[in-house]
């Protein structure tokens, strides 16, 4: 069909995190609008976080977002401790890498199985895929389950864990908990291989467009916890520099701030940090990149669920390897000592949809004066823009109801967890 | 025919209809009992016809009201899902800076172009039949929030403090541990869930219907905080509460 004339306007994608809108508008075979809406409710955290003292922060960062909670309170700590000077220990550096590779198994798993593949299968949800595909939806169950076990043994609870706290670990898991999910973990290889089978038949749209990758780049390891903020094109930062990189501005169809760095936009996710660290892999995670024909650079954003299934794999090996470590070193209750004093300290992590930034500014009481987050969905909403941009040109011979649904594909691939985004927020407290 | 049970949301983070996909194998069972008809975080399929809604998030600006008004008008029940939506949550923490400071701090010379009002739980808009607290959800509560509803029956949520829950646990008291805890006056059901991992408890469920605060103060300077830090503790996840004196 051509479509010379055509209006989609697709108010509240589904299946994804948060509230945004795709409007297109045709006439006479001109593309008149184009565009990414979000139209997420602010909530103004960094406004309240006012005068908050340090061992509420990460508590309080975390309720920007349910699904990268585990990340928000690990970017918070990170920044926190910069600032107060605290030093942690490697028993808790391996228990927070434990933590984010669960966290990044689990909203993989969720990602790729109960948000993408419908689109694939040809179905609106999961749920009917309860009765026509029972081993695949009883199969992502399962290793969702098993990665959220994973979080509650070591952070108490998945959602808006209770054990992080500055300086280390309020309580500590049990051996025992730790041999058994370790065995699970071990047990689960095989759902994992069908995952990589499964995902190796889907048929991904081609197309490309070449962008700037930021994320944390890591020599000896696939980076989640730290590493060095990296650019594609322009190599490495300092921490402290972050705001060179993201330099954020706001636009009028968006409640949520954009980023941009060397070109008009950048990408951070799955895919940006497989173009990264691509060498860092687990020997595991390449062997399934080969199969899932996924290559580094790679420039194609619906490969992102690809990346997404190679990190499963990537993840679930790291984390027997961190339960390995932490089960031969053994576990040592361990004081929190934190001495509150005034300074800036920047905290970055990666999590599942990319770099997250949490910068701080405390008091000499310990109290919060200043604070910026800038969350991945953010960094990658430009980018989106300009994707579509590119994307649209070329599927107009489509039928409208296959422009809509390869419209919210694409918007769907970058996994964008809106609700977040809305909380990034440049924020100048006044005194 | 099975109940039509539909999931929305305004402000808030998602976590408790996350809690929700996270009852994982107990999803299957879920289904055989009722038809989820909306969810949008889960699926594309939107349908008007449900009997029960859930709803999470607050109420933070004009255009949610007409919108919760017609989720009230379609069900025969509605829930109010965790925190945001039940007491207001986090959410109510701007409440009293001023929506043009919040907005300035956060937008700049922007500021003007976004709409936002003090938040307020959904109780505050439309009548509520059903209030599912906590910050995250419970899953064994929702779950037994939705089994009462199926069988025709008011859903029990506890009117005793979470020390009750903490003490049949044989938890180590956090305060001996030199934490603040709200465990005297806040609401139990979580099982403690806090205390339990050795972190005091910030009322994320709201307080009992008659809460000892003299007493819970008294504690509270006791061991060393100020007013001020006494009333930070109590707004965290009270805020709206807290203000409007309900």
């Amino acid at each position: 069909m051509s479509s010379q004339n055509l209006s989609i306007n697709v108010h509240h994608v589904t299946r994804v995190e948060g509230h945004g809108d795709i409007e297109v508008n045709l006439k006479n075979g001109t593309i008149e609008k184009c565009s990414w809406n979000v139209v997420e409710a602010p909530r103004f955290f960094e406004a309240f976080l006012q005068g908050r003292p340090y061992k509420d922060v990460n508590h309080i960062t975390s309720r920007i977002c349910g699904i990268c909670s585990i990340g928000h309170q690990l970017a918070s700590l990170k920044a926190t401790e910069a600032a107060m000077g605290v030093k942690i220990s490697e028993q808790t550096r391996l228990l927070r890498k434990l933590l984010l590779h669960g966290e990044n198994l689990q909203s993989h798993v969720l990602h790729t199985y109960f948000l993408v593949a419908p689109d694939f299968l040809g179905v609106g949800s999961v749920f009917p895929l309860v009765k026509t595909h029972k081993d695949v939806v009883v199969r992502a169950l399962t290793l969702k389950k098993l990665a959220n076990d994973l979080c509650d043994v070591v952070g108490g609870r998945t959602v808006h864990p209770i054990r992080c706290k500055v300086g280390g670990f309020s309580c500590l898991p049990k051996t025992s908990e730790l041999e058994q999910t370790r065995a699970r973990l071990e047990a689960a290889r095989p759902e994992i291989d069908k995952t990589v089978e499964l995902f190796a038949t889907l048929t991904i749209p081609a197309f490309e467009r070449e962008t700037e990758y930021i994320g944390l780049y890591a020599k000896t390891e696939y980076p989640l916890y730290e590493g060095e903020l990296c650019s594609s094109d322009a190599g490495t930062y300092k921490d402290e520099d972050y705001l060179a990189v993201t330099n954020e501005y706001i636009v009028p169809q968006s409640t949520a701030k954009y980023t941009r760095n060397k070109r008009e936009s950048y990408m951070a996710g799955a895919l940006a940090r497989f173009n990264l660290n691509y060498a860092s892999l687990h020997p595991k995670a390449k062997k399934a990149a080969a199969a899932l024909n996924l290559k580094a650079p790679c420039h194609n954003p619906f490969m992102i669920s690809v990346a997404q299934v190679v990190e499963i794999v990537d993840s679930l090996e790291n984390a027997i390897a961190l339960l390995d470590t932490i089960l031969k070193r053994g576990l040592q209750e361990e004081a929190l000592e934190v001495k509150p004093r005034a300074g800036r300290g920047v905290g970055i992590v990666e999590v599942p949809r990319g770099i997250l930034f949490h910068d701080y500014t405390y008091n000499e009481k310990g109290e919060i004066v200043k604070a910026n987050c800038i969350i991945p969905t953010n960094q990658n909403h430009a980018n989106i823009q300009k994707d579509m941009e590119k994307f649209l040109p070329m599927i107009l011979d489509k039928s409208q109801d296959e422009i809509r649904l390869g419209l919210e594909m694409l918007v769907r691939a970058y996994d964008p967890c809106i609700s977040c985004s809305t909380h990034y927020l440049d924020v100048k407290f006044i005194a | 025919m099975k109940p039509k049970i539909a999931f929305f949301d305004f402000a808030s983070c998602e976590g408790c209809q996350l809690q929700v996909v996270n009852l994982e194998m107990e999803i299957p069972t879920l289904l055989e009992l009722v038809d989820i008809v909306a969810f949008r975080e889960a699926m594309t399929e939107a349908s008007d016809d449900y009997a029960i809604a859930f709803v999470e998030g607050s109420i933070t600006r004009e255009s949610d009201i007409p919108r919760l008004k017609k989720i009230r008008e379609r069900a025969t029940v509605l829930v109010a899902l965790g925190a945001c939506a039940s007491s207001g949550g986090l959410n109510a923490l701007k409440n009293r800076m001023g929506m043009d400071t919040v907005k300035n701090i956060v937008y700049g010379d922007k500021a003007g172009r976004f709409e936002t009002f003090p938040a307020r739980p959904i109780h505050a808009v439309v009548p509520v039949d059903v209030h599912i607290p906590g910050c995250p959800i419970h899953k064994d509560e929702f779950l037994r929030v939705v089994q009462a509803l199926l069988l025709g029956k008011k859903p029990e949520i506890p009117d005793y403090p979470v020390c009750v829950e903490c003490k049949l646990k044989d938890n180590l008291c956090v305060y001996e541990l030199g934490q603040k805890c709200l465990g005297p006056i806040s609401r139990a059901g979580c099982g403690a869930w806090c205390p339990s991992n050795v972190d005091a408890c910030a009322g994320c469920r709201g307080f009992i219907s008659e809460p000892n605060k003299n007493a819970q103060t008294d504690i509270m300077k006791k061991y060393g905080l100020t007013p001020d830090m006494i009333m930070k503790e109590y707004r965290l996840f009270n805020a709206y509460t807290e203000d409007s004196n309900e």
